[in-house]
């Protein structure tokens, strides 16, 4: 198993934290993992990205042509990410950050209205957790289990009343993800 | 009791092995793609359980010189920086080479020239590799590849360092510094004692009560002198050289075509040779771990067998000299990079490997 992610959206959308939790749950199970972000002046203000591995064996580059899945939050990350999905890998959009969804036939696209979501729900904190839930409705990378330990690991204890909030919004955005 | 595996970033890991390993002091200022270095050492606060120093200093220079006057006294010390920052130490690592002092400076390359960008690059093998500062020395450059590599190499550092009196370098990149991976961190090792230290550095500013004072100067006015201990500094270059060359290879047994990358280039090369391979391209990987001494000899036996070598590189060509050297020009080599801070992905290597190997 390998699964090579992009995330991408604006900063303060929580992308490279969704990344690390991702990459964390990975550790839970054993796997390889890598977490590369943009560290440049994307992350002071504009977009933000981040390309997290999670795999079996050795991984090899952190920096990738393609990737199996992208999820994408908003419209220059769209722009510049949709031809860099492998033909038949996954492409996950929110519908709020999104005006012009994705053209492509030969990949698998879904939307999950994530940004929506958290508002209605007064979660907005936990948008890109809810994003996360969708990524693992369709790829099963991790389990949730791993997820909510990855969370007990990383998060200070202070914060740890907020864990089964993170879990529900996964277990919303396993709900609300559609393809498209 | 299991090794525990943490996530974390190469900078990260870096402070964390600091501390672990019993350095006794780092100094340093802050400069991005590294500044996670001295912010985990103040969020560590190694001060209150091993005793370790972190100081912010108000310079670059003034940091490496610090670590000047704590080498020169045994003291395990070290400072870390990225690019701008590192021109900034030359004078002093000059000094730290001299006075034949061991410690370690970590460099997290970013583009330049001048201020340049905060983005990966490594533009700055011929500085660290053919001097940086004046005069007649080498540094011992070691090139890590992985978050791991960044939390062994310190400890690794530190052992060259002190066997051969002489100041060690980490030649990192933003990509090394900024990605996490997993990593098992070095097994806690006090720091030493001051009998230890004595012990070890019989040459160090250690209070000379009883003894002959020990003079730590890097200054000799006599020429017949210097030319002396310059010849003293080549022998000692001489036999790290003999002895230190490390590097890595992975399918090279079969290879036709080589490509020599080090640090964060190794890892996408490593991919592009994966996906040549997928195509029948017949690619290995040689990989410079001590940039300085470079593993010429390895290289120059394994070039035997190979009808090209590509150097992919984050600057215009700098390590393809070392590599055309040490095959005597009896292989083509070619050499990919890009610049100012640009990343290449894995697709560009292997067009890389076609248009400037197979199709020549």
């Amino acid at each position: 198993m390998k699964e090579e992610i992009i995330i991408a959206g604006f900063g303060g959308q929580g992308v490279l934290s969704m990344g690390k939790i991702l990459a964390y749950s990975g550790l839970m199970e054993n796997k390889e993992v890598t977490w590369m972000p943009a560290y440049g002046p994307e992350q002071r203000g504009g977009t933000a990205n981040v390309t997290v591995i999670v795999s079996d064996e050795r991984i090899s580059s952190p920096i990738l042509s393609k990737y199996d899945t992208a999820i994408i939050l908003n419209q220059p990350s769209l722009a510049k990410f949709e031809n860099k999905v492998k033909p038949g890998g996954v492409l996950i959009y929110d519908g709020y950050g999104i005006i012009n969804p994705p053209t492509r036939k030969d990949i698998h696209v879904y939307r999950i209205d994530a940004m929506d979501e958290a508002n209605e729900r007064k979660m907005a904190k936990t948008f890109n957790m809810i994003v996360l839930g969708g990524l693992l409705k369709i790829r099963p990378i991790v389990s949730i289990e791993s997820v909510v330990k990855a969370l007990r690991k990383t998060l200070p204890e202070r914060h740890h009343h907020l864990i089964p909030m993170n879990e529900e919004a996964i277990r919303i955005g396993m709900d609300i993800i559609k393809e498209v | 009791m299991a090794e525990e595996v943490v996530l974390m970033k190469g900078n990260e890991a870096i402070a964390h092995a600091a501390i672990r390993i019993g350095v006794d002091g780092y100094f340093g200022y802050p400069i991005t793609p590294q500044s996670e270095v001295l912010e985990t050492l103040a969020e560590q606060k190694p001060w209150e359980t091993t005793g370790m120093v972190v100081l912010q200093a108000e310079s670059e220079v003034a940091a490496i010189n610090m670590v000047y006057g704590g080498a020169g006294s045994g003291k395990m010390v070290m400072t870390s920086s990225s690019s701008p920052g590192v021109s900034l130490k030359q004078e002093g690592i000059s000094y730290i080479a001299g006075a034949e002092l061991p410690c370690l400076v970590v460099n997290v390359m970013r583009g330049g020239p001048g201020l340049g960008t905060i983005q990966p690059s490594q533009a700055d093998y011929f500085q660290t590799t053919k001097g940086g500062g004046h005069g007649d020395y080498h540094l011992i450059a070691l090139a890590p590849a992985s978050v791991q590599e960044m939390a062994d190499f310190v400890g690794l550092a530190f052992d060259l360092a002190f066997k051969y009196r002489n100041p060690a370098m980490i030649l990192a990149d933003g990509v090394i510094g900024q990605m996490m991976e997993k990593v098992v961190l070095p097994e806690y090792r006090p720091r030493r004692i001051e009998e230890e230290i004595l012990a070890q550095c019989p040459w160090a500013t250690t209070g000379c009560k009883g003894r002959k004072p020990n003079i730590i100067t890097s200054l000799e006015l006599d020429p017949a002198i210097m030319e002396q201990r310059n010849l003293h500094l080549q022998a000692k270059y001489a036999e790290i050289e003999e002895k230190e060359a490390r590097y890595e290879e992975l399918d090279t047994e079969d290879a036709e075509y080589l490509i020599v990358a080090f640090g964060s280039c190794a890892r996408i090369a490593q991919k592009a040779m994966e996906h040549a391979r997928e195509e029948g391209i017949k690619v290995g990987l040689f990989r410079p771990i001590t940039l300085w001494p470079f593993p010429s000899k390895a290289l120059k036996e394994r070039a035997k067998q190979v009808k090209g070598i590509l150097t992919v590189e984050l600057n215009s060509g700098q390590m393809i000299e070392d590599v055309r050297l040490a095959v005597e020009c009896k292989v083509p080599v070619e050499h990919f990079g890009r610049l100012g801070g640009i990343v290449p992905d894995p697709d560009e290597v292997i067009e890389a490997i076609k248009e400037k190997l197979i199709q020549k």
